[in-house]
């Protein structure tokens, strides 16, 4: 009887885990369907836990991370911005907004500068302290006068086709910078220059380098790495 | 028989198998997030304490393909863990059955007579209740190291959101490094659970799928070591034994 029963288990189980084994190998979609339905419930959760006054702490006396501070890019060399054939760098707000801008270097130095000691969190696991100096990027929403529209952001760069779209909540937390300034030197080539996003409420791939265009939006349009399948909220 | 009794309940087994599928795969694909950067030092720094700093783990112990796959794989199976964890240890609260596993006065001592035993210093096995002293600290660290698990993980997954979880460990780096390490010895107890299950009480086989349990097999009845029911004199004891409780 026992033994019958221990029979039926173990043909079950394995009947069972085979199943479960072929959904995975066979038909991944139905995998990835439960994948990307998880996706969308953790993202409803990130958005509820989100708090603009939960802020990072980086200690005064936390060394920082220097010129061991990763560079990454997309293009094979360091994109630099070519004065001579684009004319002088201008940074665009626009989309839905009532006031579009374009701001030079100069123009964005004089809007209200903001100088942090944050983490920035590499979706690799590794985490390196810099202290950056620049704009909020809800400062530049308010100077561009965001409409009700503007629900989402999009970060345009000009190495190759990056960008990354952002919800606007975390866009609008105050630790997040259109960063002119590293370490107390002027944005390096490296790193961005002359101005790129950073911020701690997100993972390194959603904080755009080599920054163009700051547009609004009232729906997301992905971003380099989401496209390829990272999550696409990557909060922190 | 007189000696079959119902050990396991129905949610305690099913608790079990899920936590074995959730945990597979929450350590597999978490491996495979680990090697994205293998290292615990922030660029720049040295992190003495580990040192395969920079050694990736085996790709065949890793779940995930990649690491954009492995960490959906993460972050979904990551409620499946969680919620079969506080179904378990609401059930044991409940229950009542945390006396099984929660550490009493004199459970060192046992632990010890225990190690004595497997080591044939001692000829007969102590006597016991449900579980014998070694195996109520493995089950007791199971859970404990589950939380740290869970809390240390969200320390990791919302470092500034959760910025006051992350402080408990001091910062992101130590979160990451004490999820790692706990998770290693969870794995490291869950290999261990299995070999003792197989070398010394295979008969408890049955009873964390059926419930079922022949106490006249115990390995306390049988005076049983690893693999004693392989090289054994006598597959079951003769010898008028009292049938230890439950």
């Amino acid at each position: 009887m026992s033994v019958d029963r221990r029979r039926f288990l173990t043909i079950s189980a394995a009947s069972l885990s085979g199943a479960l084994l072929s959904a995975c190998n066979k038909n991944p979609e139905r995998a990835q369907k439960l994948l990307a339905l998880a996706e969308r419930g953790n993202q409803r959760v990130e958005e509820a836990l989100f708090r603009h006054t939960a802020m990072n702490h980086v200690s005064p006396s936390a060394p920082i991370a220097g010129a061991s501070f990763p560079k990454y890019r997309i293009s094979k060399t360091v994109p630099i911005w070519d004065t001579a054939a684009r004319g002088v760098w201008r940074l665009e707000v626009s989309g839905a907004v009532r006031r579009p801008l374009s701001l030079t270097l100069d123009d964005l130095m004089k809007l209200p500068r903001i100088t942090q000691k944050v983490d920035h969190f590499c979706v690799e696991g590794w985490n390196a302290r810099a202290t950056w100096s620049g704009v909020r990027v809800s400062d530049l929403a308010r100077a561009a006068q965001a409409t009700d529209d503007a629900q989402f952001v999009d970060f345009t760069s000009f190495d190759e086709d990056y960008h990354e779209s952002w919800d606007m909540a975390s866009a609008m937390h105050p630790q997040t910078l259109v960063a002119y300034g590293m370490d107390g030197y002027l944005l390096g080539p490296a790193h961005g220059a002359p101005a790129r996003l950073h911020s701690p409420v997100k993972l390194g791939y959603k904080n755009t380098k080599y920054l163009t265009r700051v547009v609004f939006m009232p729906a997301q349009n992905g971003g380099y790495w989401s496209d390829q399948g990272y999550e696409w909220y990557g909060g922190t | 028989m007189a000696s079959l009794v119902k050990r396991n309940h129905w949610v305690v087994r099913l608790t079990h198998w899920v936590n074995v599928l959730a945990v597979v795969i929450m350590a597999g694909s978490g491996m495979r997030i680990f090697n994205a950067h293998p290292a615990f030092a922030r660029p720049g720094e040295r992190f003495p304490l580990n040192p395969w700093e920079g050694t990736p783990i085996p790709p065949w112990l890793t779940f995930g393909a990649w690491l954009g796959g492995a960490r959906h794989w993460h972050f979904a199976m990551m409620w499946l863990l969680v919620l079969n964890g506080l179904v378990y240890l609401g059930f044991l609260f409940f229950h009542g059955e945390w006396r099984d596993i929660v550490p009493r006065r004199g459970d060192a001592r046992d632990a010890w007579e225990m190690l004595r035993f497997y080591l044939f210093v001692r000829r007969d096995h102590p006597h016991q209740g449900k579980h014998n002293a070694l195996q109520k600290s493995a089950y007791f660290a199971m859970p404990v190291l589950g939380i740290i698990i869970v809390l240390s993980g969200l320390a990791i997954w919302k470092p500034v959101t959760l910025g006051f979880i992350t402080a408990l460990f001091v910062n992101y780096k130590w979160a990451r490094f004490v999820h790692f390490v706990a998770m290693a010895l969870l794995i490291v107890l869950a290999l261990v659970h299995v070999f003792m299950v197989f070398t010394v009480d295979p008969y408890s086989l049955r009873a964390i799928v059926t419930g079922w349990y022949d106490r006249a097999r115990s390995p306390e009845a049988r005076n049983a070591r690893p693999f004693y029911h392989l090289f054994g004199s006598a597959r079951e004891s003769t010898a008028p034994r009292e049938v230890p409780p439950a």
